[in-house]
């Protein structure tokens, strides 16, 4: 049986132990004079038959699923005949697609050497054999012990305690899930980002200037030398998110105190999905508007101003960028602002100040670090932002401060390392790796003193 | 009408609360006149001249044509039980209602004879000569005496940073708070205890002058003691101010008031000198009131 329907029937499984567990528990209740001389409801002896029956079946299935490949191929090549035998991880796992290549009917067996087809028959008979096995195991495990836990069914017994408690490892191990994912990618980027600086000093990436990432792939290859300097990527992000930040903070900053303070509920039930709705778009939609429309608009303008502008320019995507995060700004100040108790507009209003004076000198300052955390938010999206970048911004890696001029991010470069076909232990692959460990670092930095600042706000109300 | 009432007279023997009968039948809107307040309302000469006054919360009418004057210099207790309108009320004096785009105030209320809600009217200058306490200090997050001079350096009140001095020691002495502050003007007001950061509130609002100071249950999250000492303030602060002061504890209103108007279901049932009200009140509500049948 697959492991998908295998799955599905565990379920099944499931469902007729809690409707066993249900039964078993009422029938057992009745002569006693009904549930209420049950030590739980019957739903938890259902639900903790259920869990008795299908935690462990599908703790089987995901270890036999997750193990067998291995054990299969490591029983395929330990049977293959002396001379056979791969001598380094490479060759093993060429030998072992070429074998499943056989198996699966895309290659041949006339084609292969006679060892090979006698293994293919070998993987094709294990495979089916562990299937039937894991079948059979799981479907044993979960009838087992669903029965066992409908026997221990008893009026006395705490059904409610042992399901609670169940639940709450369930819910621990699906945030443990998460967590786990992201040590994994940390682990990954650390490891890669390791052997990208056995290829090129630190020294290079973090002061060097140039950025030319193209190495000869081969040694009689007629290319430059490669230059992995990171400064004109994190000035070029810097210059971006530099000219996002300056039109999303006022924009978004001001609408939030317009939407809080000035707007009646009928303005602000408008206005305020209208104004997030711009998160919603997707980056590629404001990429091409601001390629297509933006970014001419503003060369045109600089030239008839007489000064030279690229047709692509720092400007115009992070103005562009900036119009995309103002929501950002903007949702999450008003939430901040509108946290701000009513009794301090009151108290300020009470002596006399008017509506802008009690926002400058009473809600701006208390609603401060909250806004902050806010705007640092949007900086991690606008250092994050790639596709408005490509499109508008350029490829192009110039140390440069002059926003008409084009530039390239961080994250645009590590799009275009890894896009195409790639060798992944050159230089340039793993450079991607290391752009992607300091840009982790930057916006967990900023997450960090966001939340610090966020921490520090709730104290003050609490 | 009597101070007894008549369904219980000759019963009066009966010890308390055994006597509830009858009564308590009777709904109150059967025993309130629309409009019509028993003790005596009016005076001559008053700070505040209120007629007909009527409040609205989008259909509801919170407020139904009360009528009162407010002298100068004297304290006024607004009691009632819960819901009855009178923060409602309160805050009509100084337009506090303003902020709550469903509200509506009907009627004439005029302070020393000029409309308060005349559409011309300039807010700031009316909330600076009618000042306000809430019933939960509300102190800005800011140090003690940016919490005192923020009235009056809204207002323009110093021309330098000396007179500004003075104002806030004025203000935190009038409150009684100068010996317990003066070493600490610059910590954080939030830091203080509850009693007193209400009375930072107090000196707060007496630093912009006001000629009238609102207080809505100046004393509800306070504790005894802290209490104590607010009332202490407010009687030393009637020489000075007209004090409108709302609460929900019957004895504050004896404590600290010269009259007291009792409020039932938005009506302005009786007022009169408070000593009246409590010995011998007029209406059969504010005797059912006080003597703590319901509320």
């Amino acid at each position: 049986m697959q492991p998908a329907n295998l799955l599905l029937l565990t379920l099944v499984l499931a469902v007729v132990a809690y409707g066993l567990g249900y039964a078993r528990s009422r029938s057992l209740a009745m002569p006693l004079g009904g549930i209420r001389h049950l030590k739980s409801l019957p739903f938890y002896y259902g639900a903790r038959a259920a869990l008795w029956s299908g935690i462990p079946a599908l703790i089987v299935l995901a270890l036999w699923a997750a193990f067998q490949g291995k054990v299969i191929q490591l029983i395929v090549i330990g049977g293959l005949p002396e001379g056979m035998i791969p001598a380094s991880e490479g060759e093993a796992s060429l030998l072992l697609s070429k074998i499943s290549n056989v198996a699966s009917g895309a290659l041949s067996p006339a084609f292969a050497e006679a060892p090979i087809a006698e293994a293919a028959e070998r993987l094709k008979a294990l495979r089916s054999q562990s299937q039937f096995l894991m079948s059979a195991l799981v479907i044993a495990v979960a009838v087992l012990a669903g029965f066992l836990g409908w026997l221990r069914i008893r009026p006395r017994l705490n059904a409610r305690a042992q399901v609670e408690s169940i639940l709450k490892w369930l819910f621990f191990s699906c945030a443990a899930l998460a967590i786990l994912t992201t040590v994994g990618i940390i682990f990954s980027v650390a490891l890669e980002t390791f052997r990208f600086f056995e290829k090129v000093p630190f020294s290079e990436f973090f002061f060097g200037s140039q950025w030319s990432p193209q190495t000869a792939l081969r040694a009689d290859q007629v290319a430059a030398e490669g230059a992995f300097g990171m400064i004109p990527l994190f000035t070029g992000t810097l210059l971006i998110s530099a000219i996002a930040m300056v039109v999303a903070v006022p924009v978004g900053l001001l609408s939030a105190i317009y939407l809080s303070e000035y707007a009646n509920k009928t303005v602000r039930g408008v206005v305020k999905p209208l104004l997030e709705m711009l998160a919603g778009i997707p980056t590629v939609v404001y990429g091409f508007f601001a390629a297509l429309t933006v970014a001419p608009f503003i060369s045109d303008l600089a030239a008839s101003l007489g000064i030279e502008a690229s047709s692509q320019s720092a400007l115009a995507a992070g103005a562009v960028m900036g119009i995309m995060i103002i929501p950002f700004v903007s949702s999450l100040s008003d939430d901040v602002i509108n946290a701000v108790p009513q009794a301090m507009r009151d108290g300020s209003l009470a002596l006399g100040a008017t509506q802008s004076e009690t926002m400058k000198k009473v809600i701006f300052p208390a609603a401060l670090p909250g806004i902050m955390g806010g705007i640092l938010l949007a900086v991690s999206r606008a250092i994050g932002e790639t596709m408005i970048v490509v499109m508008a911004a350029g490829l192009a890696a110039n140390l440069t401060a002059n926003p008409l001029e084009t530039v390239t991010t961080v994250t645009v470069q590590i799009v275009t390392l890894l896009t195409g076909d790639q060798e992944f232990d050159s230089a340039k692959t793993l450079a991607a790796f290391a752009l992607g460990a300091m840009l982790f670092l930057a916006t967990l930095l900023l997450n960090v003193i966001a939340l610090k600042i966020v921490r520090k706000y709730r104290e003050q109300y609490d | 009408m009597n101070s007894i009432n008549p369904t219980i007279t000759g019963e009066a023997s009966q010890p308390e609360g055994a006597a509830i009968p009858v009564q308590e039948e009777k709904p109150a809107e059967t025993i309130i006149e629309e409009g019509k307040t028993v003790g005596k309302p009016f005076s001559g000469d008053p700070k505040f001249k209120l007629r007909d006054v009527d409040v609205f919360y989008g259909d509801t009418r919170a407020i139904k044509k009360i009528s009162l004057d407010i002298s100068r210099n004297e304290v006024i207790a607004f009691i009632g039980p819960s819901g009855c309108g009178k923060s409602t009320f309160l805050r009509c004096l100084n337009r506090m209602n303003d902020s709550i785009d469903i509200c509506r105030v009907k009627g004439s209320l005029q302070l020393d004879d000029h409309d308060i809600y005349d559409p011309k009217r300039d807010v700031v200058e009316l909330r600076a000569r009618v000042g306000m306490v809430f019933q939960k200090p509300n102190p800005f997050p800011k140090s003690i005496y940016d919490n005192v001079a923020y009235g009056p350096r809204i207002h323009g009140l110093a021309n330098r940073k000396s007179d500004l001095d003075e104002i806030v020691e004025n203000s935190l002495r009038k409150a009684g708070l100068w010996e317990e502050a003066k070493d600490r003007l610059d910590a954080t007001a939030t830091g203080m205890s509850g009693g007193q950061q209400q009375r930072l509130c107090i000196a707060r609002a007496i630093a912009v002058s006001p000629e009238v100071i609102l207080m809505d249950e100046p004393c509800s999250a306070l504790d005894p003691i802290a209490t104590a000492k607010v009332e202490e303030l407010i009687a030393e602060m009637s020489e000075s101010y007209t004090i409108v002061i709302v609460t929900h504890s019957m004895q504050q209103a004896a404590r600290v008031s010269h009259r007291t108007a009792y409020f039932h279901l938005g009506h302005l049932v009786e007022v009169n000198e408070t000593n009246k009200v409590f010995t011998s009140p007029e209406h059969e509500l504010t005797e059912s009131y006080i003597t703590g049948r319901f509320g």
